[in-house]
């Protein structure tokens, strides 16, 4: 667009502004608008922490309460440390097993046969492409009081009671895990494979030649190649300990399992979206929030100290 | 470079070949149960384990007839098409404008979009924002906040970055505009990265159903995910029921049960994942690559 009118013409030579350039930053405009709008917007949401704002209310009703909704979580102590607690575990036994999708991976690339390995690939990292939803509803086939393993245990005469795999908080912590891993083993394991096909062949060759057997170079070779890669989701799962699994907590969390499953998100969403106590969510989820950062840039530190090179 | 197979290798390789056989089994049965049950008659389908008893397709028939099913699908059709389109559009378009060194303020605006990916504001603030924008109970809240993802801005950029820039500076020599260059050279030259960024776009829009459950309340604008999650949930029984009130039950030769339409439901919201899957495998796995080289 080349503008023929003198006046814009010197003008923009004055300001030295070249009205190319000038027109692409007019086209990002849209981008930086949208980006604004959607994700920086919703931090002034956080201003409702330390309002006494509800439903309906009109903004300019709006009164400043302070820190009132931050003093009201000593109040709620109770429940807010059942939902740490809760968070904390189920965190911390998935950091636990860590080493499940590497070994996984490992044992996939020993499968010489390309056809069958590629097949095992594509139907183990099926689940984690179905939403938790499906997930929820396979169990409720298969694990409610009627469902599949019911029945064929009590055919076999092995239970007299139904067993209650989805309502049994004793064992809630156990059966999200395991279903975790179902849904996300394989896809987990992808990275870790594709990492050992990246691993110089010419270090087996040199192995083999000193007499090493395979079970060797698992360990010796393969196992420490892949120290680096795992050492960067090890560090990134640190830095999202607190925002794992929300959609399938609040999918499986019911009223005899609720005590266990509750995470900080899940009662963000109870407290905000079910009891509308907007203010008193947006103050959890600030100070969540700032665990979090915490949390990443202790992640990010670790990075740079072990591997010379942050993560973000 | 083959070795000689040891005693070792045999017991080894015969294991590792019967666990990841189980595994595999222990993937699928699943999602084939789902069918089986679902095609058995719901009578005699708690015995069912391996094929359908007595099959039929009355649970199937049933589904597709309830109150509002015929409109989920369509929606979820619609969000999955209409958002996965738009979204890898203009992503595209904007990695490509982010890639312009000329631009003022590149920098700052592609700086400020990365940045926002490390920052969310929570729950409870987003959903305020999205009701103040007027998107409660609209079909926009599906495509809008998704419209332009910073992430596959993020891709598209490094994967047109790696595109000679002669081949861009040709077709301007031939006159064309920014919009020409885009559309008739860097686009069709983006295939790769904008097939992988469709496909996991697709699936999470077809997966979706947290939106819906927190913005939408009203029925014409529901998706099949969230119908099925409102069906699971014991406490909606009797909307189940109520659903099917409009089909006389005495016409069905046999009596579907709430657990035969639940895992009806279920097989259809399922099927779409089931049978692309295994054919976009690689995709995936492609797409996972380019993220972990970026992380």
């Amino acid at each position: 667009m080349r503008s023929t009118n003198p006046q814009t013409q010197s003008r923009g030579r004055r300001k030295k502004l070249n009205p190319e350039r000038l027109k692409l930053t007019l086209l990002a405009l849209p981008f930086l608008l949208f980006t604004i709008a959607f994700s920086y917007v919703p931090l002034f949401g956080w201003g409702l922490a330390f309002t006494n704002y509800r439903p309906g209310l009109r903004f300019d009703k709006l009164e400043f309460v302070g820190l009132k909704y931050f003093l009201l979580i000593g109040t709620y102590w109770e429940r807010i440390l059942n939902a740490l607690r809760n968070t904390l575990v189920l965190a911390l036994i998935s950091l636990a097993l860590f080493g499940l999708p590497i070994l996984f991976a490992i044992l996939l690339n020993e499968i010489r046969r390309p056809f069958a390995k590629k097949f095992i690939q594509t139907v183990v990292t099926l689940p984690n492409f179905v939403s938790w939803v499906i997930v929820y509803a396979i169990c409720f086939g298969l694990f409610s009081s009627n469902g599949l393993l019911n029945m064929v245990l009590g055919e076999l005469g092995l239970i007299t009671q139904p067993t209650q795999l989805m309502a049994n908080k004793n064992i809630a912590w156990t059966f999200m895990t395991v279903l975790g891993l179902w849904k996300g083993l394989g896809w987990s394991s992808i990275i870790y494979l594709a990492a050992i096909a990246g691993i110089d062949g010419t270090l087996y060759e040199a192995a083999y030649v000193d007499g090493a057997n395979r079970f060797h170079c698992m360990w010796y070779i393969t196992v420490p190649e892949l120290m680096p890669t795992a050492l960067v989701l090890f560090l990134l799962q640190i830095g999202n300990i607190l925002s794992v699994g929300f959609e399938q907590y609040l999918l499986f969390a019911n009223s005899l399992t609720a005590s266990k499953l509750t995470v900080i998100d899940l009662l963000t969403y109870n407290i905000g979206l079910m009891s509308q106590d907007y203010s008193f969510a947006t103050a959890i989820s600030i100070l969540r929030s700032i665990v979090s950062i915490l949390l990443m840039s202790i992640a990010n530190g670790m990075a740079k100290r072990i591997r010379g090179e942050s993560l973000i | 470079m083959k070795q000689k197979r040891t005693a070792g290798d045999i017991v080894f390789d015969t294991a590792n070949i019967i666990f990841m056989l189980l595994f595999c089994l222990l993937c699928i049965y699943p999602f084939y149960y789902i069918f089986v049950y679902s095609f058995s008659n719901p009578q005699k389908a708690d015995f069912a384990v391996l094929w359908p008893v007595q099959p039929t397709l009355e649970n199937y028939r049933t589904v597709l007839n309830l109150d509002g099913f015929a409109r989920a699908s369509l929606n979820s059709v619609l969000r999955t098409v209409i958002g996965t389109t738009l979204t890898v559009l203009v992503s595209a378009f904007f990695g490509y404008l982010m890639t312009k060194q000329e631009m003022y303020g590149r920098k700052f605006i592609y700086r400020l979009a990365v940045f926002s990916q490390y920052v969310g504001a929570g729950l409870i603030p987003t959903y305020l924002v999205m009701r103040a924008y007027g998107f409660y109970n609209t079909f926009l809240v599906y495509i809008i906040p998704g419209l332009i993802s910073v992430y596959f801005v993020m891709l598209i950029k490094t994967y047109i970055e790696s595109i000679p820039p002669s081949l861009e500076e040709s077709a301007k020599l031939d006159g064309a505009g920014i919009f020409q260059c885009w559309w008739s050279v860097i686009l069709p030259l983006s295939i790769p990265i904008l097939a992988t960024v469709a496909v996991f776009q697709s699936v999470a829009h077809w997966n979706a159903w947290f939106d819906t459950h927190i913005y939408i309340t009203d029925e014409r604008l529901w998706t099949l995910q969230y119908l099925l999650q409102r069906f699971l949930n014991t406490k909606k029984e009797e909307e189940m029921l109520r659903r099917l009130s409009g089909l006389a039950t005495n016409q069905l030769r046999v009596t579907p049960t709430s657990k035969s339409l639940k895992l009806a439901v279920t097989a259809v919201v399922t099927i779409p994942i089931l049978f692309v899957y295994p054919f976009l495998q690689r995709y995936f796995v492609k797409g996972l690559m380019l993220g972990a080289v970026k992380g």
